[in-house]
């Protein structure tokens, strides 16, 4: 179970890391290259994006990386077995990150299946509110895997309530408005705001969009149990090739 | 989150958790503006002030004696102020942004119509305005991305993707997670999220309402028959809200492109190559692959170039109470010069896609009955697209000449 897991590794670390690439960018055997980078860096847990045309919550940097492995014959049965061979061989979770239509499309109980048969622990499904996620959380609950939700800095103290009542592993708290990518300065009205993510989960935190070094993994310690790397790994991806993926992880929370 | 928004199995709220908020906001101003009497006056004061309300319905004698069928009517949403009716929603959602206090607007277009009648709102409202159009429709649409600009907005160019609308609908979705403090996204048809997809035809509604009641002063009876072009479907919404309890047959026309068979089309209700499927926020029929992949579209005409279509339309046509067909690329510009030549009517496009399936059913109607066509805008944008359609070489011979002025 994805909270438990979470649990007794936060015994060991004081802030666990939390990162994202695209399934398939830019190739399988690239994305399964940076899987082993980042399990090897001491990475937590990791969230493998199932790309789709229409990526409407992420930026520039994730939907070009959505588009170029479409455009590469990217596919979900393809996704699927990325997701089974990491699974099978890496000693850390995977969650599928992904949009409802793609789950929709593939009959959402199905969905569900292929990822406990997978190995997956969870998911997030960023355009999927609790409101239309009947199906959904029966499918999970099934087969006891987490169906992650998001809680941003303008969700009501009432709204995180309800959320955290359907949630399962971690709560992914938004760090800011806007799409994966752009900076985020990381603020005093940041406290106030997990003070009320605290306040309505006792399910451990993830706090994403803009972490990118050491200095907001740093600001990060104490105030949450997750740091989510999403876009940053990416772009190091891209300027340093793969071998770059590794020393950026390790930096993120070791010796300096 | 207030509410979802269900029209059947259709429509629905699928949005990122960052704006709940935001449409709880908009759900609220558009019950409350919708539940003021005083609203829709003053919508309608605006629209027969500033654009051209009530809009004529014209009897297209030429073209009902080249059929030898049943009696056609146009509804004149070209001679709407920017030139169709686009300007019905951009107003009536400027009312609402005005009542919400925000100062800025966005919108996606695709044939730059929306992307006009929304600057156009921006200038008279003075709110600052961002237009997102996919690339492919900034070439094909320049006049419209001139006047948008004229108009003071900026026109950011889509070229991620497919680069035409729903690619612009992405884009203006991003900035407005970006801005909703400030900000509206002043979406251009009943397609997306709860409420967009109802607010959209209400304000659109006011097409049908008028030509129902013009249509019995001038004839005396109901129509057999009404045509619209579908797109996202707000046009098609707008003249069919009139006739929804009606004994009046409705029927859609999506874009046929280069033929159903050849795939290069974008018709989701008229094929069988449309799934439902949850996109850009809402439930409907999408032109997607076995994935859930959106497809590449095709049309001739940019305002049609769609994957998805209104889930109001979606629900009609499960229920059986609206028709779809499809019309070609050739058929379309066929059907243009037609009415150009007969009535000396220059209707878009997209508008022309209604036309075409007008005609062919005109002639199997009596005399006795009436149809109505939606001519939901006036073709002027499309000047480079009909000359390039039909060849003519003086056009081509301007072009170049201009072209060398610019170079001299
Ligand atoms: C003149 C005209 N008609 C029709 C449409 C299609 O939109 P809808 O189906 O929402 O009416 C457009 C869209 O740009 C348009 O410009």
């Amino acid at each position: 179970m994805l909270e438990a897991i979470l649990r007794s590794r936060r015994e060991e670390q004081e802030i666990l890391l939390m990162t994202h690439i695209v399934i398939g960018y830019p190739s399988f055997d690239d994305s399964l290259r940076v899987v082993e980078a980042m399990v090897e860096a001491g990475v937590d847990v990791m969230e493998l994006q199932i790309p789709f045309s229409e990526p409407i919550a992420d930026g520039p940097v994730i939907l070009h990386a959505n588009q170029q492995s479409l455009a590469a014959g990217s596919s979900v049965d393809l996704c699927f077995e990325f997701g089974e061979a990491v699974s099978r061989r890496f000693d850390i979770p995977f969650l599928l990150m992904t949009y409802y239509n793609i789950l929709f499309k593939h009959g959402i109980d199905a969905f569900a299946q292929r990822m406990a048969d997978a190995g997956l622990a969870g998911a997030i499904v960023p355009d999927l509110p609790p409101e239309e996620a009947d199906e959904y959380l029966a499918a999970m609950q099934k087969r006891d895997l987490a169906p992650i939700f998001i809680f941003s800095p303008n969700t009501s103290d009432a709204r995180m309530g309800e959320i955290a009542r359907v949630a399962k592993g971690l709560v992914y708290c938004v760090a800011r408005k806007g799409v994966t990518g752009a900076d985020t300065t990381f603020s005093e009205d940041l406290d106030a705001y997990l003070a009320r993510c605290r306040a309505a989960t006792d399910l451990p935190l993830a706090l994403g969009f803009g972490v990118k070094d050491r200095a907001d993994v740093d600001h990060l310690r104490g105030r949450v149990d997750l740091a989510v790397i999403g876009t940053q790994t990416i772009r190091v991806m891209d300027e340093q090739g793969v071998d770059g993926v590794k020393p950026f992880i390790e930096g993120l929370r070791g010796p300096a | 989150m207030r509410e979802r928004g269900y029209y059947g199995d259709f429509g629905g709220s699928f949005i990122p958790e960052i704006l709940v908020a935001t449409f709880d906001e908009l759900v609220d101003a558009f019950a409350e503006a919708k539940a003021d009497p005083a609203f829709w006056r003053e919508y309608e004061t605006l629209m027969s002030s500033y654009s051209c309300r009530p809009t004529p319905l014209t009897y297209a004698e030429n073209l009902t004696e080249h059929f030898g069928g049943g009696r056609i009517f146009i509804k004149r949403e070209d001679l709407n102020h920017t030139g169709a009716h686009k300007a019905n929603n951009v107003m009536g959602q400027g009312l609402i942004v005005k009542r919400m206090g925000k100062q800025r607007v966005i919108a996606e277009t695709g044939a730059g119509q929306h992307g006009v009648a929304a600057a156009t709102m921006a200038a008279k409202f003075g709110f600052d305005c961002t237009i997102y159009m996919g690339e492919v429709d900034v070439q094909r649409q320049r006049p419209n991305v001139f006047w948008m600009e004229q108009l003071g907005a900026e026109v950011v160019p889509v070229s991620s993707g497919t680069r035409i609308l729903k690619d612009a609908i992405n884009e203006a979705f991003r900035d407005w997670v970006t801005n909703m403090d400030t900000t509206h996204y002043v979406l251009g048809t009943a397609c997306g999220p709860h409420p967009f997809p109802e607010m959209v035809t209400w304000f659109q509604s006011i097409i049908g309402s008028e030509a129902r009641r013009q249509v019995l002063e001038q004839t005396g009876q109901l129509p057999a028959r009404v045509y619209a072009c579908v797109g996202g479907g707000s046009n098609a919404m707008g003249i069919f809200s009139g006739f929804l309890d009606d004994p009046v047959e409705l029927v859609g026309v999506e874009a046929g492109g280069r033929g159903l068979e050849t795939g290069e089309h974008a018709s989701r209700l008229a094929s069988d190559d449309a799934s439902v499927g949850i996109a850009q926020g809402y439930k409907t029929y999408f032109l997607q692959d076995g994935d859930g992949q959106m497809k590449e579209t095709h049309s001739i005409a940019a305002g049609l170039d769609y994957v998805g279509v209104s889930p109001i339309l979606a629900d009609l046509r499960e229920a059986g109470r609206v028709r779809f067909a499809a019309a070609t690329d050739e058929e379309v510009v066929e059907a243009l010069r037609l009415t150009i030549r007969k009535e000396g009517l220059i209707p878009a496009l997209e508008s022309s896609h209604g036309f075409v399936q007008a005609f062919k059913e005109a002639p199997t109607l009596s005399r006795d009955d009436v149809i109505v066509i939606n001519q939901s805008g006036r073709g002027d944008k499309d000047i480079f697209t009909v000359a390039d359609a039909i060849g003519d070489p003086k056009w081509k011979q301007f072009i170049r000449e201009k072209a060398e002025e610019y170079d001299a």
